[in-house]
């Protein structure tokens, strides 16, 4: 796990895990690289110097809760708008001279879809395309038409956009990200609004995309999504990055804890202490704590017997990603900022 | 990257976008209406010609070629200002508040193209606007009066063909002076994401110009507002032809699009995208 410059550093981050990292490799195996990005409003930081490393042909989850600039720094890697400081590399070439080199290969879906109301779907479609100045214009209505096939929407083609549903709308941007073959997709939040089919659809394209050797940049709040389709996986909070590595290493990371009951509780607990496990409160005559990253179970049962403690009960619960995400992001319910 | 084709393509798209439009539609039967209005109003109306309202409406009855001159003289100071900073005014910021802006700019359109085809499609809708009117001031004319050879101000006869000619040259006139005036649009419509309020700004911005050029006191401004050609037409209305007003006012409607377009530029392009 590299942890961001400034980011508050987890608790108990072994070295080897360190190093292996997404950091490590070069520029030119990097779909996104963010030197120190930092982007601020008035006086508030909403990205603050972020170090993104996002691998070719990876899955990167961007996770971070509501309004801790994921969203901002997706407008940054785009060039829709500028940082106040800090760089931005795209596909190997730094921003923003390489924008109109670079865009034509990315396709990209930012807070929300955003149409044309009184045009069909289709004419939307063919709007975006003439906009862009990769493909040509006699094979626009074939790229339309693949495009509107690949998210569902071919049936709804002509209707005015007026009347799609949200998740129509958010289909239609995912379509409209794929009217040519891209090497990058930025997708902010593309399951928002979908039902449990779209949800599941998207995953699979994205999946299917991946195949392809696509690199997907995909922000959520939603962990379960991201765990089912994600290889990298990256969480801000209040405008910092404070993990990004591949999803493997980020749950390892995570601590588990185990449960035991007995007769012994004074005595187990010294064991406990011994081997550097953290007490959690107890109850009755059962005991919880959680195990620095890296010791096996086996190690801790062990040791209590070695130590005579009679053992009546033991269990391992493995910290889900979710525990993770909240560990690192803070608990409150409240958006920080 | 072949930027001329892309360009056509986009700007096609946009003009489409553009006339496929109800509003456009309807904005551009408002200013047909005004000559026809005129028309009726003067063929109802059957007293004896006052010499007062708008340049020509005393002769009106008398040739129906002078209604299209009449209508347009009656659009320029309201109509064609209202709906000309309707399209500029909503140029920029109308994609932007919808955030059709971020996927055309993320498509990638360019900023700068964006810019150029969004003025490119208020050009266009100033001609079709000056077009719409004239013709319908024709059409309504012949319907409703007689033609005939027509008096100009000089007092010098010219055949009905002569006079469509003339009117022709009026309506490039027209159409010229709201060059400026729709860069101007253009530019308040790169300052923010509310299109309403740039379009509202664009046109308390035209009025201004007006009542700032009817006071003597500022003369010396006067030859600097984008406004102050606007009814100059007439000189075009005498035989042989005066140019001079046609220069002048094509002269100040150039530095207002070189300005405005500049001051677009240096906003449109430094500016995020937000919306
Ligand atoms: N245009 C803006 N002007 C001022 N502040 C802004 C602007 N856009 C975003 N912010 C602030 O920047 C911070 C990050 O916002 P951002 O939209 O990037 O969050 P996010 O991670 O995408 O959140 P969400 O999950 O809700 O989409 C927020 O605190 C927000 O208030
Ligand atoms: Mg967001």
């Amino acid at each position: 796990m590299s942890i961001g410059p400034g980011a508050r550093p987890l608790d108990a981050q072994s070295p080897e895990v360190q190093s292996s990292g997404v950091g490590s490799p070069g520029t030119q195996s990097l779909a996104i690289e963010t030197r120190g990005l930092t982007k601020t409003f008035g006086r508030q930081v909403a990205v603050d110097s972020v170090d993104l490393a996002v691998p070719r042909g990876s899955v990167f989850g961007f996770l971070g809760p509501n309004g801790s600039g994921k969203t901002t720094t997706i407008r940054i890697l785009l060039g829709l708008a500028a940082p106040t400081r800090g760089s931005v590399s795209l596909l190997g070439r730094p921003l923003p001279a390489g924008l109109s080199a670079t865009l034509p290969r990315v396709g990209a879906l930012v807070e929300g879809p955003a149409f044309y109301p009184y045009l069909s779907g289709e004419a939307n479609l063919r709007r975006f395309d003439a906009a862009n100045p990769v493909g040509h214009p006699s094979t626009r209505a074939a790229r339309v038409a693949t495009a509107l096939e690949r998210v569902g929407l071919a049936a709804a083609a002509r209707k005015r956009v007026h009347a799609y549903s949200l998740g129509m709308k958010q289909r239609l941007g995912i379509a409209s990200a794929l009217l040519v073959p891209r090497e990058l997709l930025v997708l902010d939040e593309p399951t928002n609004g979908l039902d449990p089919q779209g949800t599941r659809e998207v995953r699979s394209l994205v999946r299917s995309l991946a195949a392809e050797g696509v690199t997907v940049f995909v922000s959520s709040h939603l962990l379960a999504e991201i765990e089912q389709m994600c290889t990298h996986a990256a969480v801000m909070s209040a405008g910092r990055l404070v993990a990004q590595a591949p999803l493997e290493e980020l749950r390892a990371a995570g601590c588990a804890s185990v449960t035991l009951r007995t007769p012994d509780p004074e005595r187990a607990a010294a064991v406990f202490a011994n081997l550097g496990l953290r007490m959690l409160p107890a109850l009755d005559d059962e005991l919880t704590a959680t195990m620095p990253v890296g010791m096996e179970p086996d190690q801790v049962v062990a040791a209590l017997v070695a130590a005579g403690v009679r053992v009546r009960g033991f269990g391992v619960t493995e910290q889900s990603l979710e525990d993770r995400f909240v560990a690192l992001t803070g608990e409150g319910f409240d958006v920080a900022r | 990257m072949p930027a001329r084709p892309i360009t056509g393509a986009l700007l096609a798209s946009e003009l489409a976008l553009q006339f496929r439009r109800r509003r456009t539609w309807a904005m551009l039967l408002a200013l047909a209406a005004v000559p026809v209005l005129v028309a009726v109003a003067v063929r109802v109306s059957s007293g004896p010609p006052s010499g007062r309202g708008p340049v020509f409406l005393d002769r009106v009855a008398s040739n129906g070629l002078f209604v299209a001159i009449a209508g347009l003289s009656l659009s320029i100071p309201l109509f064609l200002p209202l709906t000309v900073g309707v399209v500029s005014g909503d140029s920029i910021a109308g994609e932007a508040s919808q955030g059709t802006l971020r996927y055309l700019l993320i498509a990638p359109a360019g900023r700068v193209r964006v810019l150029l085809v969004k003025y490119a499609a208020s050009v266009a809708f100033c001609l079709a606007a000056v077009f719409v009117s004239a013709l319908a001031g024709v059409l309504i004319g012949a319907l409703l009066f007689p033609i005939g050879p027509v008096t100009l101000i000089s007092g010098t006869e010219i055949s009905p063909p002569a006079a469509l000619g003339r009117l022709a040259l009026v309506a490039a006139y027209v159409s010229v002076s709201l060059l400026g005036f729709a860069a101007i649009g253009l530019f308040i419509s790169t300052l923010t994401d509310v299109p309403v309020g740039a379009m509202a700004a664009a046109v308390v911005l035209s009025i201004t110009a007006q009542v700032l050029d009817s006071l003597p006191q500022l003369e010396w401004l006067h030859p600097w507002l984008f406004t102050h050609h606007w009814l100059g037409f007439i000189d075009l209305l005498r035989e042989p032809v005066s140019w001079d007003s046609f220069g002048d006012n094509a002269l100040v409607q150039a530095c207002y699009v070189v300005v405005f377009g500049a001051l677009a530029y240096g906003r449109f392009l430094t500016r995020d995208v937000l919306s």
